[in-house]
């Protein structure tokens, strides 16, 4: 298979950007997208150019890493998957594909592609946590948790981290990621004690950081990777406005 | 009083602001529209009842105050909202952006917003200032009370009057259609359980919404009501 590349090149932080366009050889139907740019990167490498720079790590839907808006929609669009997992057998041969970074203030562009999510781990440093002393692991099943607030929490704590749902929401809110992490901790009994606090304080690193408010598009669970519902932040809107009302401050 | 104001200044708390004021102005709507439906009824009828809103000045300017208190908290928070969004999202936009799945409604809210906040204006000039039609507001029934009956008839013979409220309800029904359903999150009573609940009853407030407010003027315009 061959592809028209549009790729978004920046060469620094403070650079400005604009796009490039390349022409993509000898793709295999079963390559992934990131072996695809590894194939164009060595092209580009052959002629002299510089490397277009992206992140990945594991390359297997699990880490996180992977960030590229493929078409305007970040991970490409195929329900459930990140860019990393997402095959060329799902691209027309021939096709022009667009590919961007992460696009939020609150994001970065660090070099083409690569962004700065570091917000993300200030936003856990600030709540997605939970204080105690970890000594020997406790037994499987010691403590006693209902089957239906397992599975909510498990599918919150599904969250990899990626951002994905941040750049598909036109006021770049970081909404569905912050209610994974609450609704993954405010409903296991481990997280009950900082319950309120947690919520407060995340909302308000989320606010320092600069992400927007949710206006309910929905467009984040649209594009999340790994399909965390809109229910985690309905659960941090109530989390916040309970914790706010019994006077718990960040 | 320190708890309250962290609602004005945290993002989710200006979310649940706009999800109270909200929730207060989808009342006053359905409230206006039912009160308002009686002109099907006939002259005497809507003539009594609104001398009847006016003849406790206390109450009527307490709750047109309260009203007004409302509503300048929804539009004063919905514009801070609008523009923190608009600065997260920063300098440069997708090449070919997608919507995600989002909807019409969801996405203009502040436009739609916009728009009923003209409406509500011209609403207020036209049939409780009356300084548009100033020889319509100036009509008295048999009792000698205010001729409302008279007054709305003779409003929604003019096309263009007509047509200026239709649109209005057509932009009152995107914003009530998305923001029935994003005050329950923003208030954290949505879930996956009620959640198709939720979107009916949405879905069945702004079409009823729209209707009503639409068959009075249509059907004077059309001789109907008259
Ligand atoms: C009859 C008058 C109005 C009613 C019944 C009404 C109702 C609502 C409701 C129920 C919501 C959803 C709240 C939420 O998302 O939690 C909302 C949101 C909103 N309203 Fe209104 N509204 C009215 C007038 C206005 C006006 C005059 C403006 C003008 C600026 C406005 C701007 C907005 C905006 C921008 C939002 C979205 C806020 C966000 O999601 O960030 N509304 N409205
Ligand atoms: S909520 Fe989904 S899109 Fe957002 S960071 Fe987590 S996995 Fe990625
Ligand atoms: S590279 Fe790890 S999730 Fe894509």
């Amino acid at each position: 298979m061959k592809f028209t590349l549009k790729i978004w090149r920046q060469s620094g932080p403070e650079k400005s950007g604009h796009f490039e366009t390349y022409e993509a050889h000898d793709i295999q139907a079963e390559m992934s997208f990131l072996e695809m740019l590894d194939v164009l990167n060595e092209q580009i490498t052959i002629s002299g150019g510089q490397p277009v720079n992206f992140d990945s790590d594991c390359r297997e839907g699990i880490c996180g890493m992977c960030s590229l808006v493929v078409n305007g929609i970040p991970h490409g669009g195929q329900k459930g998957t990140t860019v990393c997992q997402l095959h060329m057998r799902s691209f027309a041969d021939g096709q022009t594909i667009t590919i961007e970074p992460w696009r939020a203030k609150a994001f970065p562009v660090l070099k083409d592609l690569v962004v700065d999510r570091s917000a993300f781990d200030r936003i856990i440093q600030s709540g997605g946590y939970i204080s105690v002393n970890t000594g020997g692991a406790p037994d499987a099943n010691a403590l006693p948790i209902s089957k239906d607030q397992a599975e909510m929490a498990f599918d919150a704590a599904a969250c990899i981290g990626c951002g994905a749902c941040v750049a598909a929401c036109k006021n770049s809110s970081a909404m569905l990621f912050a209610g994974a992490k609450v609704t993954h901790l405010n409903t296991l009994p481990q997280g009950h004690p900082e319950k309120y606090s947690r919520a407060v304080s995340i909302v308000v690193s989320m606010d320092k950081e600069g992400f927007g408010a949710c206006t309910v598009t929905g467009a984040c669970a649209a594009v999340c990777p790994k399909e965390i519902p809109l229910d985690v932040i309905s659960k941090l809107n109530r989390d916040y406005a309970v914790g706010i009302l019994k006077g718990v401050s960040a | 009083m320190k708890a309250l104001a962290a609602f004005f200044r945290t993002s989710v708390g200006k979310k649940l602001v706009m999800a109270v004021t909200g929730l207060l102005l989808y009342g006053f709507v359905v409230v206006h529209l039912i009160g308002n439906m009686q002109i099907f009824i006939g002259r005497e009828t809507l003539n009594g009842y609104a001398h009847f809103l006016k003849s406790e000045p206390f109450i009527l300017w307490g709750a047109r105050l309260g009203l007004l208190t409302i509503v300048c908290l929804h539009i004063v928070t919905a514009i801070s909202l609008s523009a923190s969004n608009r600065r997260a999202r920063g300098a440069t936009s997708y090449d070919n952006p997608s919507h995600n799945g989002s909807t019409l409604a969801s996405r203009i809210m502040l436009a739609s917003g916009l728009v009923i906040l003209f409406f509500i204006v011209f609403h207020l000039l036209h049939l409780t200032v009356g300084v548009i039609f100033p020889d319509h507001s100036a009509l008295k029934d048999d009792k000698g009370h205010h001729d409302v009956y008279g007054m709305v008839v003779k409003g929604f013979q003019i096309w263009w009057v007509v047509g200026l409220y239709v649109v209005s309800m057509v932009l009152l029904g995107f914003h009530l259609s998305h923001g029935l359903q994003a005050l329950f999150q923003s208030l954290g009573l949505k879930n996956s359980k009620y959640s198709s609940l939720i979107d009916k009853l949405a879905l069945v407030g702004w079409v009823a919404i729209f209707a009503g407010n639409c068959a009075i003027p249509v059907s004077i315009l059309l001789g109907l009501v008259k």
